[in-house]
């Protein structure tokens, strides 16, 4: 009776050591997986903040005046002005239906012959 | 193990062979294993001490191990800890005040050098003055021959230029992670940012560190850990501030001007919307400031918010206001402007002769010195004083620069009774735009004062303490308004948005005293709309002048009040401020916004 309980405990110990072991190695894979996924996370936000930035200088009001130069044949754009404004009354009820725009628009100076 | 009798029968025989007591056997033998039993329970519970102990033993020494383990190990991240509050940039963004990114950050490699791993120093030397045309090779030559085991070649290098550098194939040259400030606008907002300089510099990284403006201003806040993800949002309107910059840049080129200074500002919350000072820079290669002449001919020099100017007749309707709050006027009693005063060898003159007298009103339209120092010496030099001082035109603002946080309005020492008529049309005292900006706002909300900031408001809950009654304020825009459309600023006028303002035409000082002739500082502080105030606009040229209708003409009348009226014409749209045309009104709208 007694060498059973021992044989039982023993393999009992056994049975924990192993499933420690496993535990251990997974637990490793797990905080380097973790690791890598920060890693991935922060090189994810350095692109954000890279195209962010790159958005913000494409976008610059600068840019925006040079392409509106550039496109004003195809866009016809001038600055907003006070005469800009208009009454619902002088809205007329639409006669023709326009068609989107399906022209390209030129984005660098020199591109367009 | 022989178990031994208690009374062995052949030693009992002998014991009664030779008369002895056989009992006694029996004794000793009972005596032997009692003692054997003893023996036996000693040495258990001896083991049974021992293990304890060693339990004990093995219990203190995995805790001191563990602790002595602490003490020595050096400190680690936490691998597991949630990365959404890891921090990537060293800085905070700062965008406008519809988000707009104004500066952020940007991940570059910089480039050094460590001659004692060098191959071929005199290839590399040539190859990178290839790379970088504007280096010197000898002088880099020297730096990798010489004792030096360390060079700084490039602080920030593209990566195309990284690319080259890897090319050239010189152990040597190492390159470095590096965070640079990227303004992506440019010269756009370039006084209101500053910029900023590298700090303790390492090759794995670099501190990035406020130099000017905002930048420096808020650096603390800026590089906080905990704040560093929230971007720092200014009252700036970036539209506004594009519109305003070309516009400026536009009118400074026409009239011919030095310098040019503009400042719209909020005139409820105080909100600096758009701030502009030409010439300027750009913050992405901040210029070195000049180590000798005038610091004001640097482009880094902020003239709204650090020039100190005589700001000329804009100041009369600071009298005209003191003297309404006072009660000692109306705007339409008579003043007597028959002139000149005679103030020791000190003459009071106007430019024309306007009669013998004018009505309140009727002195600012006109800008009547005469009339303005007579109402200013009635009222009195604690009126002026008390009133300058509620209005901010004494002290600093409280303009979030670092630049204007020091800049005190020049006062005469000796505030005589002259010099509170020479200050009521604005002479012998010099001060900011941006002071004459918020000075107007208070004058133009309703009496209240308010503090100039660059920080976006989010509730108008800005107002400061009543420095003016709410009649007074009206009358005083119903004067501004008069000056637009009968008196000195008649070519302001923009079609449905009721600007009203104040001229102001100043001799600039000579640097060893007295006034140049043929050097002005043209100033107009306006108002737009007076009917309901939202903005304040001071425009100020310096050095202006421009041909027309025949002859050379440098007063704010024809220099800075057109060029106010292109701002307002371009701001005011764009302000989304729909203009006021007679016979609207009637219909009601909704915004939509796609």
């Amino acid at each position: 009776m007694r060498s059973l309980f021992y044989l039982v405990c023993s393999a009992f110990v056994i049975g924990l050591a192993y499933w420690a072991y496993k535990e251990n190695y997974k637990t490793q894979a797990s905080l380097k997986e973790v690791k890598e996924l920060q890693q991935q996370i922060a090189h994810e936000k350095e692109t954000i903040a890279v195209l962010n930035a790159e958005w913000a200088y494409l976008n610059r009001p600068d840019r925006l005046r040079e392409l509106v130069d550039l496109n004003f044949e195809d866009l016809q754009l001038i600055p907003l002005l006070p005469s800009h404004f208009g009454d619902s009354e002088m809205v007329a009820y639409p006669t023709t239906v326009f068609d989107s725009i399906v022209e390209p628009v030129t984005v660098i100076g020199g591109a367009q012959q | 193990m022989i178990r031994t009798p208690l009374r062995p029968l052949a030693r009992v025989i002998d014991a009664r062979k030779h008369g002895q007591n056989p009992d006694q056997i029996e004794a000793a033998e009972r005596a032997k294993r009692n003692q054997a039993v003893h023996q036996k329970l000693r040495k258990r519970a001896e083991g049974r001490l021992t293990l304890l102990g060693l339990a004990f033993f093995m219990g203190f020494a995995a805790i001191g191990g563990k602790m002595a383990m602490l003490a020595v190990s050096e400190p680690m991240e936490p691998k597991l800890a949630y990365s959404g509050s890891k921090i990537y940039s060293q800085r905070a963004d700062i965008t406008d005040r519809n988000g707009a990114v104004l500066a952020t950050n940007l991940v570059t490699t910089s480039l050094y050098a460590q001659p004692q791993r060098m191959i071929n120093p005199v290839r590399a030397a040539e190859k990178l003055a290839k790379v970088f045309p504007d280096i010197n090779p000898e002088k880099l030559l020297k730096d990798f021959t010489g004792t030096r085991k360390f060079i700084w070649v490039r602080k920030k290098i593209s990566p195309e230029q990284q690319q080259l550098v890897h090319d050239i194939g010189e152990p040597g040259l190492l390159f470095g992670p590096r965070e640079m400030r990227l303004y992506p606008n440019g010269s756009l907002a370039a006084h209101i940012l500053g910029g900023t300089g590298f700090g303790k510099e390492d090759v794995r990284a670099a501190e990035l560190v406020g130099v000017a403006g905002v930048e420096k201003y808020f650096d603390a806040r800026m590089r906080d850990p905990a704040q560093v993800d929230k971007p720092l949002q200014l009252s700036i309107d970036l539209t506004a501030q594009a519109t305003m910059r070309r516009v400026v840049a536009g009118g400074m080129k026409i009239m011919d001007a030095k310098g040019a200074a503009a400042v719209l500002m909020d005139v409820h919350t105080g909100e600096v919307i758009s701030m502009v000072s030409l010439p300027d820079f750009d913050p992405n290669e901040r210029p070195r400031p000049l180590l000798k002449g005038d610091p004001s001919d640097s482009p880094l020099f902020n003239r709204a918010a650090q020039g100190v100017y005589e700001l000329g007749s804009t100041f009369k309707l600071f009298a005209a206001a003191a003297s309404l709050e006072k009660g000692l006027v109306n705007e339409n009693a008579m003043i007597d402007i028959r002139g000149p005063i005679k103030w020791g060898k000190f003459k009071i003159r106007d430019f024309h002769n306007y009669g013998k007298q004018l009505s309140v009103m009727d002195v600012i339209v006109k800008s009547s010195n005469i009339g303005t120092a007579r109402m200013a010496q009635a009222a009195g030099t604690q009126t002026q004083k008390e009133l300058l001082g509620g209005l901010g035109l004494l002290q600093p603002t409280a303009l979030e620069l670092v630049e204007a946080t020091h800049i005190k309005p020049l006062v005469p020492k000796n505030w005589s009774e002259l010099s509170t008529m020479t200050i009521s049309y604005g002479h012998g005292i010099a001060a900011t735009p941006l002071h004459l900006a918020s000075a107007y706002a208070t004058l133009a909300n309703g009496g209240l004062k308010v503090q100039p900031t660059l920080l976006k408001v989010d509730a108008q809950t800005a107002y400061g303490a009543r420095i003016l009654k709410d009649d007074t304020s009206k009358t005083l825009m119903r004067m501004l308004r008069n000056v637009v459309t009968r008196g000195t600023a008649s070519f302001g006028e923009v079609k449905g948005y009721s600007v009203g303002g104040k001229t102001g035409s100043a001799d600039k000082p000579k640097p060893n005293g007295g006034y140049y002739d043929d050097k002005v500082i043209a100033t107009f502080a306006s108002v737009f709309p007076t009917d309901d105030p939202k903005y304040v606009l001071v425009l100020t040229l310096d050095e202006p002048s421009i041909q027309a209708a025949g002859e050379k003409r440098r007063t704010a009348g024809w220099t800075a009040v057109p060029v106010t009226a292109e701002l307002i014409t371009r701001l005011a749209p764009v302000l989304n401020m729909r203009p006021e045309v007679a016979g609207s009104g009637k219909v009601q709208y909704t915004q939509v916004k796609n």
